[in-house]
């Protein structure tokens, strides 16, 4: 009965506590990793508010869904649109993207929750892709196709113009009462909004609503049989994951008012699904550490070129240095993707709990030797 | 009517191609339980089969004639394909015919890629989730395709079918039009004839041999089967070779269609998927019949006509029938009960 001591709300509000600090002090840590700066640690808070999201409804509940760009791409819109009618203010942007992601979302997974198994993934995908598509062609006067959509000086902007901030030197930043949100304030704005999607996510899996959810994924059946009926829950953790996204979709847009329509197609999806299954689908942490692990790789990988790789091996002799910078060259800048994909593989190989079943295993582990093979505490719990 | 006609004409290739990808999707579903994202991936590589073959039998002796010069002063380089040179006319027609030809490499490449990705992956995952499944092969999926843009480049590579059915086919006046009403490219018709063949090949492969019939039963119960004391895991490694073989002879003969480039795949496998899930999970009828249906209905989405009333319903139409069938027929057109269902 472990599992229960620890889930007490002292030991959550301790861990939301240790989070907290980890996340804003994140400029500091971060600067022997070469990534402390703004642009890459605005993508962190926002990528884990995207994965920490996807992870209420497919962590939980277990409904794989391949079309959660989609809900990005919504917030995206939403955000500019709302910078260009209303001015450049992010909270009614935020506020606007999560409301319109939330009821895309609802529409959404009305019909796709109709459905199970594949048949859930393969409606959602193809809803995705619907969306995707026409954002491209019959939307284009909404979304500004491929060029994308973006704030110009001419629009609106009522709000701006009624505090006497309409008229802007050079380009167009969102602005939360005269601190743009750039650099690190972007960060710190991102930061919040991320630790407020933290603790809300604490909240959601230790409720009973939480509960219900689990329930669903591991035995719905039996649910159904109890006379319950589980389509609200899910649904209602369908809209939650799909506010969630369209949040991180406004906050993408406000360090960089620009929105574009390869935001919502089905690899930007699948992108999703890996930050949370590397993390670890169904707990808590994973799919913030998933999100941070994937975005800083593919900002180290995507950097590197064939100039970094002969000083990196330069210690090598010749040949063999010839060698590996060829093999290692596939691996990186263009070729980030093909890391991707090998990564993608090997946890759902090897880890298919995610990194943090696998330090938890470790864990296990190291305790089980120190008692001399006492009781088993590597039991996956799926709430943690 | 004539624009009836030729608009159904037009989806048959490209529901050929659904199909073809759809059948191998459906036979690897049926036999191994196991949802292969990476399918589209083993049709683009037969495609890439076929760029190969090209470019290798394409590789070219250069001599130098002195005799001769260029405007520009230099002795003339006559660049000749090494195959003319040694084989004369035959080679002069094995490079016309460079597609037809390349599915002669197609078969056992397929072969071989099927087997290794069945014995090296797919089968560590027969008891694995759905999405564990997923997920796993569209990581290979992504690898492959990763791996065919290092080595060809990320610009489509066009190939020509051969000379003499370069052209269109007047096939209006076969059924009584005028002429130059139906006018329609030979290879498209030859597209659609070939994926009608391979079908019917692997129907009847499946209905009237002994090894068909024992991979019927395993389908169908493959614990009783394997009471018996046939190997039923062998026999399905086979079948998934073979789905292979049927993806790849797909992608080979559609190049002269669609030049091939590194995300075809990805985009028809994403296709195909939703053309399973309509056809219905397991059923290979409903596979190869929703195929052709949504090729067709696809055609006739991107006519001008239907386009000025419903502008951008050609981008959407098969997910939206997609969405539909699902809702009214949960089970697809033909899936039986039971199956994908948790």
């Amino acid at each position: 009965m472990t599992a229960i001591k620890r889930e007490t709300a002292r030991g959550d509000l301790v861990r939301f506590a240790a989070f907290t600090v980890v996340i804003l002090t994140m400029p500091l840590w971060l600067v022997p990793f070469g990534a402390a700066y703004p642009d890459l640690m605005q993508k962190f808070a926002i990528y884990g508010l995207f994965a920490i999201g996807f992870n209420i409804l497919f962590g939980l509940t277990g409904y794989l869904s391949f079309g959660h760009a989609a809900f990005l791409g919504v917030g995206s819109y939403t955000a500019v649109w709302s910078f260009k009618l209303l001015g450049m203010n992010p909270l009614p942007a935020i506020g606007l993207a999560i409301l319109l992601a939330g009821a895309f979302a609802w529409v959404i997974g009305f019909v796709s929750l109709r459905r199970t198994g594949i048949y859930f993934s393969i409606l959602t995908l193809a809803f995705a892709q619907m969306s995707y598509n026409l954002a491209y062609s019959v939307l284009t006067p909404i979304t500004n196709g491929e060029t994308g959509l973006r704030v110009l000086n001419s629009d609106p902007r009522v709000l701006d113009h009624m505090i006497g901030a309409g008229e802007v030197e050079g380009s167009l930043v969102a602005t939360l009462f005269g601190v743009e949100m750039n650099g690190l304030p972007g960060f710190y704005f991102c930061a919040v909004w991320l630790l407020i999607g933290m603790f809300v996510s604490f909240k959601i899996f230790r409720s009973p609503f939480g509960l219900m959810l689990q329930a669903i994924k591991s035995n719905q059946n039996r649910l159904n049989y109890t006379g319950i009926n589980t389509r609200p829950y899910a649904l209602t953790a369908f809209v939650i994951s799909g506010m969630y996204a369209g949040l991180a979709g406004a906050l993408l847009c406000v360090t960089d008012p620009l929105a574009g329509a390869e935001r919502m197609q089905w690899t930007a999806s699948g992108e999703v699904v890996l930050m949370t299954i590397l993390g670890g689908a169904g707990t808590l942490l994973g799919p913030m550490l998933g999100a941070g692990i994937i975005k800083y790789s593919e900002n180290i990988f995507s950097a590197f070129n064939e100039q970094t790789l002969h000083q990196i091996f330069g210690v090598l002799p010749d040949g063999v240095e010839g060698a590996v910078v060829s093999v290692a060259g596939l691996f990186v800048g263009e070729g980030w993707h093909l890391t991707l994909g090998l990564l993608f593989m090997l946890i759902v190989i090897f880890l298919p709990g995610g990194l943090i079943e696998g330090g938890r295993r470790i864990a296990g582990a190291l305790s089980r030797s120190r008692k001399g093979g006492g009781i088993d505490h590597a039991h996956p719990q799926a709430a943690e | 009517m004539d624009a009836i006609l030729l608009q159904i004409l037009n989806g048959l290739d490209k529901g050929g191609a659904y199909a073809l990808i759809a059948l191998g999707l459906t036979l690897v579903f049926g036999t191994l339980g196991v949802v292969n994202f990476a399918h589209g991936a083993l049709f683009m590589l037969g495609a890439f089969c076929a760029v190969s073959f090209n470019q290798l039998i394409g590789l070219e002796k250069v001599t130098v004639d002195p005799t001769q010069m260029t405007p520009w002063g230099t002795p003339l380089e006559i660049r000749v394909p090494m195959i003319e040179d040694w084989l004369g006319a035959t080679g002069t027609f094995i490079l016309d015919y460079s597609v037809p030809f390349s599915i002669l490499m197609a078969i056992p490449v397929m072969i071989i890629v099927g087997l290794i990705m069945e014995r090296g992956l797919i089968q560590f995952f027969y008891r694995r989730t759905h999405a564990e499944q997923i997920l796993v092969t569209f990581g290979l999926a992504i690898v492959l395709q990763e791996l065919i843009k290092t080595w060809f480049g990320a610009n489509p590579i066009p190939q020509v079918p051969p000379d003499t059915v370069r052209g269109a086919a007047d096939v209006g006046t076969l059924i009584g039009f005028e002429a130059g009403q139906i006018v329609y490219p030979y290879w498209r018709l030859i597209y659609f004839l070939f994926s009608a063949l391979i079908i019917g090949g692997v129907f009847a492969f499946l209905q009237l041999t002994t090894f068909g019939m024992v991979v019927r039963a395993g389908m169908a119960d493959r614990e009783t089967v394997g009471l018996f004391g046939i190997d039923i895991e062998r026999r399905f490694t086979i079948v998934f070779g073979l789905a292979a073989v049927v993806a790849g002879l797909a992608g080979v003969m559609y190049t002269p269609i669609l030049p091939p480039d590194y995300h075809m795949g990805m985009d028809f496998l994403v296709l195909s998927f939703v053309v399973v899930v309509v056809g219905g999970m397991g059923s290979l009828p409903g596979a190869v019949a929703a195929g052709f249906l949504l090729g067709v209905l696809q055609s006739f989405a991107s006519m001008t006509e239907v386009k000025s009333v419903l502008p951008g319903i050609d981008q959407i139409i098969i997910y939206l029938v997609a969405v539909i069938i699902l809702l009214v027929r949960p089970r697809g057109l033909m899936g039986r009960k039971g199956v994908m269902e948790s």
